[in-house]
This record gives C-alpha cells, sequence and structure tokens, in this order.
C-alpha cells in the first residue's frame, strides 16, 4: 500500500520538533514538545489507516470508500489523554513554580547518592556484610 | 482430600491474625488441630499404601502447559508425610508454651500452619512443576520465619543467606525438572519413574536436580546456610532445618535414585559430598559452644549421611536410608526442642554456662539421654538399627561393589570416612548431653526459674518414647519399609532392621564408631589443641560473603553507569536506541514501497503551515508564543483529520485543542514571559541532530511500515460488526462503546486519575475547592444570569463577552446533549459532547469568574467524575445478569401509542418516531460525565484555585524582564 509522502514528512518535524524540546530542562517546554510529538504520532495512524476516504458511516459512505474506522477510535482516545496528560504536567509547572521560583527539571538527589558510593568504591546502602565463623561465636546466631 | 488438607492448612493460616487475637497463644493448639487430621487420615489410608498402593488426585490446571495439579501418595511420600503432619502438630503444640512469655504471637502461627501445608503438598506432589512450586513455597516461608525478629541483624542476614543459597539451587533444579519432564513426555512424577527417559538428557537433569536437592539438605558446599538459620525460634529449627524442610531435597533424591543413581558422575558426586558434609559437620559440631549450634552441625553431618545412603542407589542402602530419615526426624526434632525447654528454664543455652541441669530437670534430661542414645547410633533405638541397615548397605559396596561398580579403594575410604563421621556423632551427642546437662567442675550449678509444664514437655518425651519403641519394631518396620527398597534395581537385599544385627562388617563398625567417639569425647580438651593447629580452610561461607559483596559493588557501579539521574539522557538514551534500531533495520531493506505525495493538495498547504509553526515553536523563547503556535499545530491537525475523512476525530480535535489553549492560558497568567535558557548551549546541536534523527526516522518508518502490510486490515468486517452487534451506524463511536470499550474505559479511568490529580496539586488538602452558593454572595439584584460578574472589579468585566456567553451557553449545552444521543449514528459521541459541555462551563468562569463556575455547576467535581465512572462500570456489567458478555450492546425499540407521528389532513409528521435505544448509549453518558468533571475539575483547579491563591499571595510572580518568578509567599 503507498504512503502518502506528505502526511509522513508533517508527522516526522512535528516529532522532531517534539523531541528537541523533551530534551530541554524547563517543564514547560517539555510539555509543550509533549504535546506537539503526540500531534505527530496522531499523524502516523493516519498515515497506517491508508488513503483518504469518506466518513466512516453506514448509509454516508459506500463500504469500499471509507476510511479505516479502527485506527480513528485509537486516535480519538489518544487526543483526549494528550489533553489531561497537559493539564497535568501542566500544574506540576506551576506548582514548582509556586515552590521554587522555577519549573526547571532537577536532577534526581538519590542517585546523586549512588553516584558518590561508586566514587567512592563503597557497597550500597541496604549492603549488610554476612559473616559465618566456625569457632563457636558463630555471627549469625548472635 | 490431599488438596483439601493443603488449601485447609493455608486457610487457618490466612485466620491466624483472628485466631490469635480471640484465643491468645492458644491459637497454636487450634493450628495443631489441622496437621492432626491430616496425621490421623494419613493413619486410615495405611491398609491401602501398604498393599502397594497409592491414593492418586488430579485435577486439570493449566492445560495448555501440562500443569495439573496432580498428587500420588506412595509409601515414600506416606513415610514423609507422616513424618510432616505428625512432628508438625507436636510442634505447634510445644509452641503454645514456647511462646507464652511473650505477647500473642500471630506470625508463627500463620507461617508454621502455612509452613505445614506446603511441605504436605511438596512430598506429596505428583506434578513435577507443582512440586516446584512448593519446594519454592517452602524456602519462602522458611525465609518469613527465620526473620522472625527483623529489627536484629543476625536474623535478616540469616534469612537472606538461606533464601538466596536454596533459591539459587531451586533455580538450577527446575531447569533439571523441566529437562526432565520434556524428555520423558510428561511432568508426573510417576508416570516418568515408570518409563525414564535415557540419555544425555536425563544425565544433564539429574545432575541439576542435584544441585537443587543438595542446596535444600545443606550440604557440602551449600552448608553453611543451616547453622546460620538457627536465628530462628527454637521449634521452627526443630520443624524446618531438622525433621522437615531440609528433608526435601533428601526426599526428592530417594524418589528419584531408582532412575537416576546409575547416570554417569550421580553416585561419586553423591558420595564425594555427603561423606565431606558428614564429616565436616561433625568435625565442627565438637567445638560448638550454643546447644543448638551444636545441633546444627549435627544435622548438617547426619544430612550429609542421609544423602550418601538413599543417593547410593542400592537395596540394603535404601533401607536403612529411609529408616535413618525417621529416626534423624524423630530424635533431632526431640533434642531441638530439648534445647528450647533448658534455653526457657536456664536462660541460655551456651554449655559452657549450664551445669547440674540434670537433677533439676530429670524428664528433660531422661529424653535428651534416650533421643542422644538414637542420635549416637546406640541400642536399643531406632538410631541403632537404621544406622546399622544403614552401614550394611555401605559395607556391601566394599565387599563386592553391590551393583554399583565401584572400585574397592573408594569404598573403603567412603567407609572409613563414615565410620569416622559415626565416631564424630556419638562424641558430640556426648558433648551436647554432659554439656546441656552435666555438672561442670568450676560452673555455678544454673538456678532455673520454675519447671517446664506438663505441655511443654509432652512432645519432646512422645518423641523420644517414639524412637525408643521403634527400635524395638524392627521386624514390622523392615515389611513396610522393604516395598520402597525393592524399587531400587541396584544391589542385594538387606538384613533388616534388627536389634539383632548379624556378626560382621556392620556391627564391626558400629563398635569402631562407638570406641571411637568415647575416646574423642573423653580426650576433648586434646582434641580441640589440635584442632586450633589445622589451617584455615577457605570456607564455602566465605566465598558466598565475597560474591554477595562483590554483587552489590557491581550493581552499584552499574546504577551509576546507567541511572544518572538527569531526565533529559534517559529520554536521549531511549531514543537512540529507537532510532538505532529502526535504521539497522532499515538497511536491510531491499525495496523501498512506493508513495504518492497527498490526497488532497489541501494536506500539502496544511501541512507546510503546520511544520513552518512547529518549527517556530521550537525556537520561541517566549511562553504565549509557543503555546499559540502550538495551536496552530493543532487545528492543523484537525483539518488533516477532516480531509483523511474521520469527522469524529476533527471534531474532537479541535474541542480539545480549544480546552488546551485555555488551560495553559490560565496557568500561564502566573509564570514568566520566557523561557528559562539552558546554561549549557554546546548541547543544543547535539539535540538538534537527535531530533532530526527522530524524526527522519519516523517520516521514512512511517512509508516502510505501511508499504510491508500484507494482510487485510483488522477493520474489514467492522462495517457490517458495527450495525448488527453494536446497533449504530457511526463505526468509529461503536469501536469506542462497543468493540473497544475496555480500552474507552480505561481512558476514563485515566482521566479521572489526571483531573484528581490537577485538584491535588492546587489545592492540596482536599479533592476540592469550597463550592459557594449564590447565598454567599451579596443581597441585591442577583436575578438573571451571569449575577458573578457583579462580584468582578469593573475593569475585569467585559460587555461584550457576557452578552455573547449569554448566547452560547445554552445553545452549547443543547448542542452537547445532541451530541452524545446522535454519536451512535452521526460524528459526535460522549467525548465531543462532554468537550462541548466543559468548553461552555469554562466560557463561563472566563466572562464571570469562579463564583459563576459554582453557580452553573453547583457540584463538586469529584462527584461528576465518580458517578461517570460507575455508570460506566453498570453498563459494562449489566448484560452479565440477562446471561450475556461483559460490554455486550442491546437495543429497545421504544413506540410511545399514539406519539409516533401526528397524522394531519395535510400529510403525516413524526412526533417522537420509532425511538431506537442502544445500550451503549449509557456508556457514552458515563464517558460525557466523566469529560465534563475532568474539565469542571482543570476549570475550578487551574482557574478558581490559582484566583485564590493570587489573593491569598500563594501563587507565584513573575519577575519583569526574568525567566523567574517570586515563589508563593508560604513557600519561599
Amino acid at each position: 500500500m503507498p504512503a502518502n509522502l506528505t502526511l509522513a514528512i508533517v508527522a516526522g518535524c512535528l516529532v522532531a520538533a517534539g523531541v528537541y524540546l523533551i530534551t530541554e530542562r524547563s517543564l514547560s517546554r517539555i510539555l509543550v514538545g509533549v504535546v506537539l510529538a503526540s500531534n505527530g504520532i496522531n499523524l502516523l495512524f493516519l498515515i497506517a489507516s491508508g488513503p483518504a476516504g469518506g466518513p466512516p458511516i453506514i448509509g454516508y459512505t459506500e463500504k469500499s470508500q471509507m476510511s479505516d474506522p479502527l485506527p480513528q477510535a485509537m486516535v480519538l482516545t489518544a487526543i483526549v489523554i494528550t489533553l489531561s496528560v497537559a493539564a497535568f504536567v501542566l500544574t506540576m509547572a506551576y506548582r514548582s513554580f509556586q515552590i521554587n521560583g522555577h519549573d526547571e527539571v532537577q536532577d534526581d538527589v538519590e542517585d546523586a547518592r549512588i553516584r558518590a558510593l561508586a566514587q567512592a568504591d563503597s557497597t550500597s546502602e541496604s549492603y549488610e556484610e554476612i559473616r559465618f565463623s566456625d569457632t563457636g561465636e558463630d555471627v549469625v546466631s548472635e | 482430600m490431599l488438596i483439601g488438607l493443603v488449601v485447609a492448612h493455608l486457610l487457618i493460616a490466612l485466620a491466624a491474625p483472628l485466631l490469635t487475637r480471640w484465643l491468645g497463644q492458644r491459637a497454636f493448639l487450634v493450628a495443631a488441630a489441622f496437621p492432626a487430621v491430616a496425621f490421623g487420615w494419613l493413619v486410615t489410608v495405611a491398609p491401602v499404601v501398604l498393599a502397594g498402593g497409592a491414593i492418586v488426585q488430579h485435577y486439570e490446571w493449566i492445560a495448555g502447559l501440562n500443569v495439573a495439579l496432580s498428587f500420588h501418595l506412595g509409601l515414600l511420600q506416606w513415610v514423609l508425610s507422616l513424618i510432616v503432619t505428625g512432628i508438625g502438630t507436636l510442634v505447634l503444640v510445644y509452641c503454645r508454651w514456647y511462646f507464652a512469655d511473650d505477647p500473642p504471637q500471630t506470625r508463627p502461627v500463620g507461617l508454621l500452619t502455612a509452613f505445614a501445608g506446603v511441605m504436605l503438598g511438596l512430598v506429596t506432589a505428583d506434578d513435577l512443576i507443582i512440586l516446584y512450586v512448593f519446594w519454592e513455597l517452602t524456602t519462602v516461608f522458611s525465609y518469613l520465619l527465620i526473620a522472625h525478629d527483623p529489627t536484629r541483624r543476625a536474623n535478616r542476614a540469616a534469612a537472606l543467606t538461606a533464601l538466596i543459597v536454596t533459591t539459587t539451587g531451586g533455580l538450577a533444579m527446575l531447569v533439571g525438572l523441566l529437562t526432565l519432564g520434556n524428555a520423558a513426555g510428561t511432568y508426573s512424577l510417576h508416570a516418568i519413574l515408570a518409563d525414564p527417559p535415557e540419555g544425555t538428557a536425563l544425565t544433564v537433569s539429574a545432575l541439576l536436580i542435584l544441585v537443587g536437592a543438595l542446596s535444600k539438605s545443606a550440604l557440602v558446599p551449600f552448608h553453611f546456610w543451616l547453622p546460620g538459620a538457627m536465628a530462628a525460634p527454637t521449634p521452627v529449627s526443630a520443624y524446618l532445618h531438622a525433621a522437615a524442610m531440609v528433608k526435601a531435597g533428601v526426599y526428592l533424591v530417594a524418589v528419584l535414585a531408582p532412575i537416576l543413581a546409575h547416570v554417569p558422575g550421580w553416585r561419586p558426586a553423591v558420595w564425594t559430598l555427603g561423606a565431606l558434609t558428614l564429616f565436616l559437620g561433625g568435625w565442627r559440631a565438637l567445638r560448638q559452644d550454643d546447644l543448638k549450634l551444636l545441633l546444627a552441625y549435627g544435622t548438617v553431618s547426619q544430612l550429609g549421611f542421609l544423602m550418601l545412603l538413599l543417593g547410593t542407589g542400592t537395596q540394603a542402602a535404601a533401607l536403612g536410608g529411609l529408616a535413618m530419615v525417621i529416626a534423624h526426624a524423630l530424635f533431632k526434632a526431640t533434642l531441638f526442642l530439648v534445647v528450647g525447654i533448658v534455653d526457657h528454664s536456664a536462660g541460655t543455652r551456651q554449655l559452657s554456662k549450664l551445669s547440674g541441669l540434670a537433677r533439676k530437670l530429670p524428664i528433660t534430661a531422661t529424653v535428651a539421654a534416650v533421643a542422644g542414645a538414637a542420635m549416637a547410633g546406640l541400642p536399643p533405638t531406632l538410631g541403632f538399627t537404621a544406622k546399622e541397615a544403614g552401614l550394611e548397605g555401605l559395607t556391601n559396596l566394599a565387599l563386592g561393589g553391590d551393583g554399583t561398580g565401584i572400585a574397592p579403594l573408594p569404598a573403603w575410604m567412603l567407609v572409613a570416612t563414615v565410620v569416622l563421621g559415626s565416631a564424630l556423632t556419638v562424641a558430640y551427642t556426648l558433648r551436647f548431653w554432659w554439656g546441656a546437662f552435666g555438672t561442670k567442675p568450676g560452673v555455678e550449678p544454673t538456678e532455673i526459674g520454675h519447671p517446664p509444664s506438663i505441655g511443654f514437655v509432652a512432645a519432646p518425651v512422645l518423641l523420644g518414647f517414639t524412637v525408643l519403641v521403634a527400635g524395638f519394631l524392627g521386624g514390622p518396620l523392615t515389611s513396610v519399609l522393604e516395598p520402597y527398597a525393592a524399587t531400587l534395581p541396584a544391589g542385594e537385599h538387606g538384613h533388616g532392621l534388627s536389634l539383632l544385627p548379624a556378626w560382621g562388617a556392620p556391627l564391626l563398625a558400629s563398635l569402631i564408631a562407638i570406641a571411637g567417639g568415647v575416646v574423642l569425647f573423653w580426650q576433648r580438651e586434646r582434641i580441640a589443641a589440635v584442632q586450633q593447629t589445622f589451617p584455615p580452610v577457605p570456607a564455602a561461607a566465605d566465598f558466598y560473603s565475597a560474591t554477595m559483596l562483590r554483587l552489590d559493588r557491581l550493581a552499584v557501579e552499574v546504577t551509576d553507569r546507567t541511572q544518572r539521574g538527569s531526565l533529559a539522557s534517559y529520554v536521549e538514551t531511549i531514543l537512540l536506541v529507537v532510532i538505532g534500531s529502526i535504521f539497522i533495520g532499515m538497511t536491510m531493506v531491499t525495496d523501498w514501497p512506493a508513495f504518492y505525495l497527498a490526497d488532497h493538495w489541501g494536506q500539502v498547504a496544511i501541512g507546510g503551515l503546520m511544520v513552518v509553526a512547529a518549527f517556530l515553536v521550537a525556537t520561541s523563547r517566549g511562553r504565549l508564543r509557543a503555546v499559540l503556535l502550538l495551536g496552530v499545530t493543532g487545528y492543523g491537525t484537525a483539518l488533516l483529520f477532516l480531509l483523511h475523512g474521520a469527522p469524529d476525530l476533527a471534531l474532537t480535535q479541535v474541542l480539545v485543542e480549544t480546552i488546551t489553549l485555555l488551560v495553559f492560558l490560565l496557568v500561564l497568567r502566573k509564570l514568566p514571559k520566557y523561557f528559562t535558557e539552558r546554561p549549557l548551549q554546546t548541547a543544543r546541536w547535539w539535540r538538534v541532530v537527535l531530533s532530526g534523527a527522530t524524526g527522519l526516522a519516523v517520516t521514512l518508518l512511517a512509508i516502510l511500515a505501511l508499504g510491508s502490510r500484507v494482510d487485510i486490515p483488522v477493520s474489514d468486517g467492522f462495517c457490517e460488526a458495527a450495525y448488527h452487534y453494536g446497533y449504530g451506524s457511526n463505526i468509529v463511536n461503536v469501536v469506542l462503546v462497543d468493540t473497544r470499550a475496555w480500552d474507552t474505559f480505561g481512558e476514563i479511568a485515566v482521566l479521572s486519575i489526571a483531573a484528581t490529580g490537577v485538584a491535588s496539586l492546587i489545592f492540596l488538602r482536599g479533592r476540592t475547592g469550597r463550592i459557594s452558593r449564590p447565598m454567599t454572595l451579596p443581597e441585591g439584584k442577583l436575578e438573571g444570569w451571569l449575577r458573578a460578574s457583579r462580584m468582578l472589579p469593573r475593569h475585569a468585566r467585559s460587555l461584550i463577552f457576557e452578552v455573547v456567553t449569554r448566547l452560547l451557553f445554552g445553545v452549547m449545552i443543547v448542542v452537547s446533549v445532541y451530541l452524545l444521543l446522535a454519536g451512535h449514528n452521526l460524528p459526535g459521541g460522549g467525548f465531543a459532547g462532554g468537550l462541548v459541555a466543559g468548553t461552555a462551563l469554562l466560557i463561563r468562569y472566563l466572562a464571570a469568574g469562579g463564583l459563576e463556575l459554582d453557580e452553573a455547576m453547583p457540584v463538586p467535581a469529584g462527584a461528576i467524575l465518580g458517578s461517570g465512572l460507575a455508570i460506566s462500570v453498570l453498563t459494562a456489567v449489566t448484560p452479565v445478569f440477562f446471561g450475556g458478555t461483559v460490554f455486550q450492546s442491546f437495543d429497545v425499540h421504544l413506540m410511545v401509542p399514539g406519539w409516533e407521528s401526528l397524522t394531519l389532513p395535510w400529510g403525516t409528521w413524526t412526533l417522537l418516531g420509532d425511538i431506537h435505544l442502544v445500550s451503549s448509549t449509557a456508556f457514552d453518558l458515563g464517558v460525557y460525565l466523566v469529560v465534563v468533571g475532568m474539565i469542571l475539575d482543570l476549570g475550578r483547579s487551574l482557574g478558581a484555585g490559582i484566583d485564590a491563591h493570587e489573593r491569598e499571595e500563594l501563587a507565584p510572580a513573575p519577575e519583569p524582564e526574568s525567566t523567574r518568578a517570586a515563589p508563593g509567599v508560604r513557600w519561599s
């Protein structure tokens, strides 16, 4: 089945612009990137559904002329989910401003601690040395 | 019956919290009733089993994987089940007094009972997979029981060690079991025994299974977990780590020896490791100061002996081995329970501090003496007769091989090691009794609080009595156990169990062992001095500790390398992998599919505009500019949907884009005008390359994927199905509310969660802000619409906007209901309808503020979300009650008599007509309500909520000409 080049290029450009923003640190910019990429991905479904056709409504379009309804249903849920995700992330950005005065995604503090452990060549914090001695003073059955 | 018994144990384990609350310590006695019933049942089926029959139970479980809940109770299984249930009952009874001084404990009640159940399942399971499941369940319960007091480091470490060592072996065993079942074509144990496979598969599986058995039964080099496990309470040690769980490996070897003993490598491994374990355990037991540890090393030693006998696979050794299993369970459980009594009475179990207890605890001391005699292999106990039979099996090896083909020298070495090990056993038995009860010069006589109650000593007395009586029952016991020995293909028929052994090598070996043991004990101080001079041997335990340390270090290093903590670097890594694999895959494509420019010139025009907008979004520094340009791409997408023949999508996309824009604007008013500049400008070009490559991959993949399609689309039959089963003409809507209704249901759940998340981030302590009703408004002329707008400051009001709102609101609500109802046959549906209604609500907020929103919808958003979800669930499950399936659609034609149409002289007018109701419309109503609830939540939180923050100075205040804002007052 031949593909629609225009739609493919538009989808690619939207995703590219989205990815450029997603690799940012500012949460609101990341969000804009996510929404942009979502639009691009929704177009991918459109391409995958084959050539354009009439609305998939019985009695309105002949069956042979219809566009594929299944990808449309999938995209419809995706669109609404994107809205709710956007609202949630945006609220997170707002909250970040409310507390810190900026919305930059910080590096994880826990991971920084692990890095410190690795640099010090030490074990994890949950590690417990297990020693057994057979001299009668068994450490484990203290 | 067998499954019922196992399940009954597990159920009573679940009821343990209630039982301990009602009955306190006596809960142990209730729990003990269950293994007791199982024991009673086993006694009643004795005639069947002893006549050579078996109790079989079989239930299909996972037929596709050949896994069945099948149980097979033959002789060997019967003997082990008697041990498991009998000792289980007595240990639970004993626990009632052992834990009497502590507050009522739920953990041991539940865990011990559950363990008894799964152990019974383990020794009776016929299906290899089920056997493995029970096998690992015993490991898990053992882990939990050893970790009795998780606040103690010793308990944690010991529990973890036992878990890791035995599950490592268990995994090897699983591979072995799968190989065996695969080679045999069945996973039924008795079917495999009847018709064993041959060849390499059998050898491999035999050796892997042996690894599992050795680890579970604590043989060298896995032995070190067992002494550690003594951190568990003493009754647990008695039951799990002496009588029952550690016998699992021995049982597995015993049951498979008839078909596996001749496999290359099996006998040498069993003999070498068994003899080594026998010696090592005894040697170390000799220098323990803690009575429990002394017994633990003794158990290690005895397990080596048992494995040695049962793994040999000759008739005489098998008879002795099985008798020894019974004897060991009886005397070792007795001795552990005795240690528990001594510990409770004297407050210590260190033999260097105990003295003169024989006179103060006469009954306990006597029982310990009887059980000790059995452990040392002295007549007239079962320990003596069993050991004689076992030694006969081994001396037979030395006197001609007994069908195993062993050379004389290794056979004599084996016998010599066993005699030495037996001498050590005699020595540590003497050390045990002397240590616990003897009077030692220079040690103060131990004071005891109060003599142990009758119930406390009942269990050890009964067990000790049994091991003594069984010694006299050599004849009957031989005839009971003989059928098992007869299943072994190799070796001669043995002499049997008897207190009157034949003169010969076995008796001589016994006498040497006893004499040697007495000398070892007599010269114990000199022996201890000798032990000191031996060079330290690198122990398996050290290897284990070092491995765990290296594993932990490796985990830290790997985590450090892979988990950098930066979101951007994770996204970049994921994308690199995706792009890399896509491009590698595409290099192998030889025939690139065809493509065409566009379906319609409009696609090119709109697409071009969208690409420009996307580029500008990516480069814009201003927040508002980025959001508005984002809207351009969104509306462009909607147009592309429309041109493609997807009116539902176009409608939804336009509505969603509008709401997204409104929501962005509501929040953006409190954020700085410009995005932050990243400090690292150098990373920009890398990001350009990465995003460009991603976009290119997406474009090429889209073309390639469509070109590779060979099958007809799944949706090919949707057209007919939508009408016949979904009763709708709009196929997209039927897919949403019927064909893929589960998907939609999941989605509205996500919407509810996201809306709740937004509200929680704004209101923090509640689901929503307070809803103000009109009475809180000031008195005056408050009739009519948009009354709350009078509360706004004059400059914030817009007359034109208010008028437009008045005009639009009613129309939009009607349209939304129309979209909801018509959606099944025409573009629309719950999503579109809900979005329109939600937009109408947002418009009222924009025109007249938060109070107006409460006026328009005086109910909490959570209630709307909840009722929407409830309606959806009800629609989903209702068909089940009418014989349908979940989410099945039904239709009803409703004709109201006299109201269908109006016939007038100049024609017939349809009034209500034929009202065609489809049950999935109710599901769509649920969707509608969830969407309305979500948008109401967004309006209340991001609109009215942020307004309130502003009044209370909690909102961030953007600094002019800066990318930062001053945090809300409370937070700064």
